[in-house]
């Protein structure tokens, strides 16, 4: 039974990493419509360039703020050079142009920091947590309880800025109803320009939380497929949604490797996620938290 | 639309000034990749390889003065791109492409046929189609050196030691862990038969593509609580292994790991969590060797070469690459002993790769001595070699544990024949009789 | 002067609903037939051949197919790979299975393998619309890739899991060089385009469109929306399941699963995208595009070496490749959204006027 549980706590704790992707697609997705799949690759970009800056030998919140400084850059850009020329496309174009975007990112970052892989010291031990698996031979690794801390933490702040704030009432607005939002003086462009400079923060440390735990390299762009299907469970407009859809997910997909894994052969991680959510919203086609969206002719 | 036309005039302006080769060329295709998530690999391998040409041509003027040229060409270790880049560069230089180092198994069953077709030799060192070492069967293609399976007896001959002899091998339990693609499950029967004939107990428990998460694999782990783990990765699959297994607290000294997941760009990201850790190879680190120094001297001493990063010289990807360069050229040389010192068509080159002999002497004499094993290259056996070294990381660098350790060949070589056999029995390709080869 | 549709009449309702209903598209249609059918195999040299005119004709059949699915019936689907794949390892099972198979009815029977697997992945089309089924379809993408690749008897037990396709044989001639086998892949993408551009105006297109362009309407009309959608399905799957087999037989000689991942799925949306959403000559501008691109800009590279005479740094190229690729995306969707095949549009309404404009 305790391996039942160890399983369970460590997808639980896999599944926040998942959801602090995820969170970056949910922000962008809310506030302009689109799907932003150079989400991975920002995180790939803000984790290099974080750790290149950290192997120069800058303090840790120098590099910090100069790392969020360039994804901050990273979004204004992308708002203006990519996104507001093709304001009013079909939304298959607009990610087709992040994926575009993806590519040019990825260049970008080997580029400038070359392709070699990087060790991510942030200091915090990535062992079991001693008193747990004494008492109870569970292995909880202290790294995975911190970095959930640390999601929480995120989404706190990213709930209080959305409620509390000028800028964040102001981005509920644009998410609503952009028209209407224009209509009583929000400057749509720079909410977008706002928004997307917020996924670039999110993306930032959420590409410090996995380069710590798994080094910092290319497949860092990979983890965009870790998120979609949380996405798709969890809604693409709601925050709250990527964390449960997170915990959902990664509890399942954990659970599903080890308990069915072995019946047909192991290995199903890949896509049990996928399939989870797609039955999922067979039931629920708007996801767990999404905006049910009705029709007229 | 002028400064379109322009453009164009300009390109093929270019196309026609690239084309002008002088005779006494040998072209080499370099086929690989500098992005995207295998980079590290290709980086340092063609990066070695290529200093290496450079500098036998800096140091001797090429091989017996024929220079040696080569064009880079980047697959994204994508298949399809490979078969391009291989079509595009084939006929390139006077007399075609020497050989081709797809650099990736995929590639490499790509070009199994069409090689054959259009009599290129394809070289795929530590990598490729396991039976095609049968060079009865396939006469074009070279895994040299040492192949998947033959490293695998190797792997467990060295854990056989570590535990005090094969027979106490009898009642372990070993898990293999491997990478769930096409090279990921090459070694799945080869380990199955060592289970049966040593009495251990074999789990395969595969990692989807990438890897990026392993949780799932190391519970089950330490579910079996087994006294070895095979550790076959590739890219990011290797450093979260390391990175899983400490957090699932297992050691990583009993982990052994083929030589696709033992270079430094493995265990750097993983930290801490990588010391320990073993790993097998068929080339060794560092840049105490004859040969590195020359390259230093004749390739970066001029402000030339490669790396623009000098420190992962002497890394283990970049040594690959130089044993690369070596086994390129020597080729080369061997093919000019019976052809003539001129350039050489891949036909003929075959024949120096199936006739390549170089010895413990030879490799001094290159300034190469313990980097490599020597090689014996034949008719019958495109293997050559066979012997991996095992090397364990100590936190910075990677340590040499054993000398050469040879393969179970009484285990590999009939394996080895049956698939060949199977494969020419299924493409009705009759064996060649090695006895009437010269 | 010369594209003039004015002077042709119709006579009869056949003769209005023909295929292409303007005289000079039905010439230039059978001309370019004729270029590539009798002069490209006399000029191209077998590099043209083998590594870029057979994969440019395989994914522009198999972005027809996703064409059909996305730019006809409004189904966004991110699962091409995979259904190329099942096309690929049908093809390869039903040749080594069967004794005596013809290639043809294995390439036919490969399609139909794929359209039933598309759909059943094409169910939740009917409940889920827009990125939630993008995303449902990598559900196909990851599934098929890891069944093919965990099952050993897909690819006949063979240690790597890959197979390696048989020799096309049709009636004991061989297609066995690159010359033949560009004709056999030729002759399969013309006939099935042709198939395809017949289709979209019939009955089925126009259902389709309907249910693109607002299914509740659709629905309200008439039109059954979930045998609709699943006929985009199974027929898009087919396209893709031929291209899989293509790709396997006639391109690469060797596929493993893996080669089916995603990436060549976004490749295959990205020629859908560039060359036009639903438009079957915009499959193969968006085809040629996306196949030239890399290749264009890969071969430049090694050339401004050779030519400035300098020695970039190793990984520079291949960066810059990926930077100037993205940027030419962006661009292109920034500059003309609806494609190649708009600007072929535009082409042809300026060649109506010519060489008058007013």
């Amino acid at each position: 039974m305790s391996f039942f549980f160890e399983v369970l706590i460590g997808g639980l704790l896999s599944g926040v990493m998942y959801s602090l992707v995820a969170l970056g697609f949910v922000l962008i997705y809310k506030a302009s419509g689109v799907f932003n799949f150079a989400q991975g690759a920002m995180v790939f970009l803000a984790a290099l360039t974080f750790v290149g800056l950290r192997e120069m030998g800058i303090d840790f919140w120098i590099a910090f703020v100069i790392t969020l400084g360039v994804m901050v850059v990273l979004g204004l850009l992308t708002e203006r050079i990519v996104l507001r020329p093709l304001v009013n496309q079909p939304q298959i174009t607009l990610f087709m142009a992040t994926i575009g975007l993806t590519f040019v990112i990825e260049g970008v970052a080997q580029l400038v920091w070359d392709s070699q892989p990087h060790n991510l010291d942030l200091g915090i031990q990535d062992v079991p947590l001693p008193w747990i698996s004494d008492s109870t031979g569970m292995n909880i690794s202290t790294f995975d309880i911190t970095a959930a801390g640390i999601a929480a933490v995120l989404v706190t702040s990213l709930a209080l800025f959305f409620s509390r704030t000028r800028i964040g009432r102001a981005l509920r607005a644009v998410a609503d109803d952009h028209q209407a939002a224009l209509a009583v003086g929000i400057p749509l462009q720079h909410i977008w320009g706002i928004v997307w400079a917020v996924a670039g923060f999110v993306a930032l440390v959420a590409g410090m939380l996995w380069g710590a735990r798994n080094g910092v390299q290319f497949s860092l762009t990979f983890l965009a497929l870790k998120a979609l299907p949380v996405l798709i469970l969890g809604g693409f407009e709601s925050v709250p949604g990527a964390i449960v859809g997170g915990l959902i997910i990664g509890a399942a997909e954990k659970l599903a490797e080890v308990y069915i894994g072995p019946m047909v052969g192991g290995g199903i991680e890949g896509w049990f996620p996928y399939v989870l959510a797609l039955l999922f919203l067979l039931v629920r086609p708007e996801g767990l938290f999404g905006e049910k969206h009705i029709d007229r002719v | 639309m002028k400064s379109v036309r322009q453009a164009l005039l300009g390109v093929v302006l270019l196309g026609a000034a690239a084309t002008v080769h002088a005779q006494n060329e040998q072209f080499i295709p370099m086929n690989g990749y500098w992005v995207g998530p295998y980079a590290p690999g290709g980086s340092g391998i063609f990066g070695g390889f290529i200093d290496y040409v450079n500098m036998i041509n800096a140091r001797e003027g090429g091989v017996n003065g024929v220079k040696l040229t080569y064009e880079k060409c980047e697959t994204e270790y994508n298949n399809a791109r490979g078969v391009e880049c291989y079509e595009r560069q084939k006929k390139k230089g006077p007399t075609g492409a020497t050989m081709v180092h797809p650099l990736s198994t995929g590639i490499t069953y790509s070009l199994i046929e069409k090689a054959a077709a259009d009599k290129i030799p394809v070289v795929s060192i530590g990598y490729g189609r396991t039976d095609a070492s049968d060079g009865r069967v396939f006469p074009y293609i070279f895994p040299l050196i040492t192949n998947y399976w033959s490293q695998n007896t190797a792997k467990i001959k060295f854990i056989g030691a570590k535990e005090g002899g094969m027979d106490k091998l009898k009642g372990k339990k070993i898990v293999n862990i491997y990478h769930e693609s096409a090279y990921g499950k090459e070694t799945i029967p080869v380990l199955d038969a060592q289970a049966a004939k040593y009495g251990f107990t074999v789990t395969h428990i595969p990692v989807p593509h990438p890897g990026n998460e392993q949780g799932a694999q190391w519970l089950q782990v330490r579910q079996i609580k087994p006294d070895w783990v095979i550790l076959r990765g590739w890219g990011v699959m290797n450093p979260v292994a390391l990175k899983a297994a400490a957090r699932a607290g297992f050691p990583r000294e009993k982990i052994v790991g083929v030589w696709w997941s033992g270079a430094e760009e493995d265990t750097i990201p993983a930290g801490a969590a990588a010391k320990g850790y073993i790993a097998a190879g068929f080339n060794v680190a560092g840049t105490n060797f004859p040969v590195i120094a020359e390259i230093k001297k004749y390739i970066y001493a001029k402000g030339r070469g490669e790396m623009e990063d000098q420190t992962r010289i002497g890394s283990i990807y970049y040594n690959r690459g130089v044993v690369h360069g070596i086994v390129t050229v020597e080729a080369i040389r061997k093919a000019q002993e019976k052809y003539g010192k001129k350039a050489l068509t891949g036909e003929q080159i075959r024949w120096g790769l199936e006739n390549l002999s170089i010895s413990d002497a030879n490799l001094k004499a290159l300034g190469a001595a313990g980097f490599m094993q020597p090689l014996k290259v034949s008719c019958l056996d495109h293997e050559g070699g066979g012997a991996v070294k095992f090397q364990q990381w100590d936190g910075n660098k990677w340590v040499v544990l054993t000398d050469w350790i040879t393969p179970d060949r009484e285990l590999v070589r009939p394996m080895i024949e049956q698939s060949a056999a199977a494969y020419a029995k299924e493409k009705n390709i009759t064996p060649r009789d090695c006895s009437k080869e010269s | 002067m010369l594209y003039r549709e004015a002077g042709q009449f119709k006579t009869s309702y056949a003769a209005d609903q023909q295929v292409f209903p303007i005289r000079q598209d039905r010439i230039g249609v059978a001309a370019a037939l004729v270029v590539a059918f009798l002069v490209v195999p006399l000029v191209a040299n077998q590099y043209w051949l083998s590594a870029i005119l057979t994969p440019f004709l395989i994914f522009a059949l198999a972005t027809i197919g996703l064409n059909i699915l996305t730019g006809y019936a409004g189904q966004l689907s991110l699962g091409t790979a995979a259904f190329m794949a099942v096309g690929a390892f049908a093809a390869y099972n039903f040749v080594l299975r069967v004794p005596d198979m013809p290639i043809l009815l294995a390439f036919a029977l490969a399609g139909v393998s794929a359209a039933l697997i598309g759909i059943v992945f094409g169910l939740p089309s009917l409940r889920i619309k827009g990125f939630y089924l993008a995303v449902a379809t990598l559900a196909a993408q990851f599934f098929v890739v890891w069944a093919l690749t965990h099952f050993p008897w897909f690819s006949n037990y063979s240690t790597s899991g890959v197979i390696s396709a048989q020799k096309m044989e049709i009636l004991g001639f061989a297609f066995d060089t690159p010359v033949r086998k560009y004709l056999l892949a030729l002759s399969i993408v013309a006939v099935l385009a042709i198939a395809a551009k017949n289709m979209v105006r019939s009955s089925v297109g126009r259902a389709w469109m309907a249910v693109r362009d607002m299914d509740v309407a659709a629905a309200v009309i008439g039109i059954r929306p979930l045998p609709t959608k699943l006929l985009a399905f199974a027929i898009s799957s087919f396209y893709c399941g031929v291209a899989g087999a293509l790709y396997a037989f006639a391109y690469l000689g060797t596929v493993e699963p893996e080669g089916f991942n995603l990436d060549l799925s976004f490749r295959i949306l990205f020629m859908v995208i560039i060359g036009g959403v639903g438009s079957i000559l915009g499959s193969f501008l968006g085809a040629a595009f996306i196949v030239l691109l890399p290749i264009f800009l890969n071969t430049m590279a090694p050339l401004l070496e050779h030519r400035l005479g300098l020695q970039l740094p190793a990984g520079l190229t291949s960066n810059l490749e990926l930077i100037v690729f993205g940027s030419l995306i962006i661009f292109f969707l920034a500059v003309e959204p609806h494609g190649l095949a708009r600007l072929w549009q535009i082409g042809k309404e300026k060649l109506r006027l010519w060489p008058f404009p007013h």
